[in-house]
C-alpha cells in the first residue's frame, strides 16, 4: 500500500499530516494531541506550518 | 519496519485485537519534550514518517486502526486498560474498514475557463478602455476560481456516491506548490480494495471532464481519514 501505486512519487509531508493529525495542518494552529489517553497536550503548530511552507518554497 | 527513534516494535496483544507498539525514554515522553519535538519539522517528519511505514506495514497484512501522531501511553497497563476500555469500538470500526482502502483526492484550480464574450475593445477612450480590460480579467479570474470550485464539488459528490465513505480535510495552503495553485479539493474516500480500479477509473473520468481544476490522486493509504470513533479522545 504505498503511493507509488497511483502516484508514482514520494508521499508529500503535507498528506501525511493531513491523516495523521486528522484536524488539518494547515488552518489550525492549535491542535489538540492525546498523550497517554488521558492527558492533552496543547500544541501550537504556527511553527510547524511555517517550516513546512519555507520547506516547500525552496 | 521499526517504530519512532529507530525502537524495535512490540505487539501488545488483548482479546483478538493486537496493539502496535514502540517504546521511547520516559524522558522523551514527558508534556514539554513531546512538545519540542512537535515544533520543530524535522522531527515531526521524522515521526510521523516513521509512524506511517508501520501503520502502512501493517495495512498490507491485515486491517488497522490507524492512531494519531504521537499518541503515547505511560506504561503496558494503561495501553491495555485502554484496549479493554474500547475493545467493542475498535471491533466494530476494524469490521467496518476490513478488505477497504482510502484514496485520496485533490483538486486544484487551473485558471481555465470557458472563453467569455467577445471583447469589445479600442474606444477613442484609452483610460476607459484599460478599466474596462482590467474588469475582464478580474471577472475572468473570479469566474475560473468559481468554475474550479464547482468542477470539483461535482467531482467530490459524484466519488462520495460510489465510494463506501467520504470525507473532506482542509484545503492545503497555496504556498506549498510551486506552481501557486489554489487547493479546491481535500478529499478522501473509503473504496472496496476489490473496486479499487474501478473507482479509480471513475476519478479519472470526473476528471477529464472537468472544467477549470486539475485533480490528484493519492494512496491507497491505510483507512486513516475514517476510524472516527465516537468520543473526542480520538486513538
Amino acid at each position: 500500500m504505498t503511493i507509488e501505486a497511483v502516484g508514482g512519487r514520494e508521499i508529500a509531508l503535507v498528506d501525511v499530516l493531513d491523516r495523521l493529525l486528522a484536524e488539518g495542518v494547515v488552518l489550525y494552529s492549535e491542535l489538540t494531541l492525546a498523550i497517554a489517553d488521558v492527558d492533552l497536550v496543547h500544541l501550537s503548530l504556527r511553527t510547524l506550518i511555517t517550516s513546512i511552507t519555507g520547506e516547500e518554497q525552496r | 519496519v521499526r517504530g519512532v527513534d529507530d525502537a524495535p516494535i512490540r505487539l501488545r496483544p488483548y482479546g483478538g485485537l493486537v496493539a502496535v507498539t514502540s517504546a521511547m525514554p520516559q524522558e522523551a515522553a514527558e508534556e514539554a519534550a513531546v512538545r519540542a519535538r512537535l515544533e520543530r519539522l524535522e522531527s515531526v517528519e521524522a515521526m510521523a514518517r516513521a509512524h506511517h511505514l508501520v501503520v502502512d506495514a501493517v495495512a498490507r497484512c491485515s486491517v488497522v486502526i490507524p492512531f494519531r501522531l504521537a499518541t503515547i501511553h505511560h506504561d503496558n497497563q494503561r495501553l491495555l486498560d485502554m484496549l479493554r476500555r474500547r475493545h467493542a469500538e475498535f471491533d466494530a470500526t476494524l469490521n467496518r474498514l476490513t478488505g477497504r482502502v482510502e484514496i485520496g483526492v485533490k483538486g486544484y484550480a487551473n485558471g481555465a475557463t470557458a472563453p467569455a464574450e467577445a471583447v469589445d475593445c479600442g474606444t477613442d477612450n484609452p483610460g476607459r478602455d484599460y478599466l474596462r480590460m482590467r474588469r475582464q480579467q478580474r471577472d475572468r479570474r473570479e469566474r475560473a476560481a468559481q468554475d474550479a470550485i464547482d468542477a470539483s464539488e461535482r467531482i467530490d459528490a459524484a466519488l462520495a456516491a460510489v465510494a463506501v465513505d467520504h470525507r473532506r480535510h482542509q484545503p492545503q495552503p497555496v504556498h506549498l506548490r510551486d506552481d501557486d495553485a489554489e487547493n479546491v479539493l481535500n478529499a478522501a474516500y473509503l473504496v472496496e480494495t476489490a473496486g479499487l480500479q474501478d473507482f479509480l477509473a471513475q476519478v479519472r473520468q470526473h476528471s477529464a471532464d472537468a472544467l477549470g481544476v486539475r485533480v490528484e490522486i493519492t494512496g491507497p493509504w491505510a483507512p486513516y481519514s475514517f476510524t472516527d470513533l465516537e468520543s473526542g479522545d480520538r486513538p
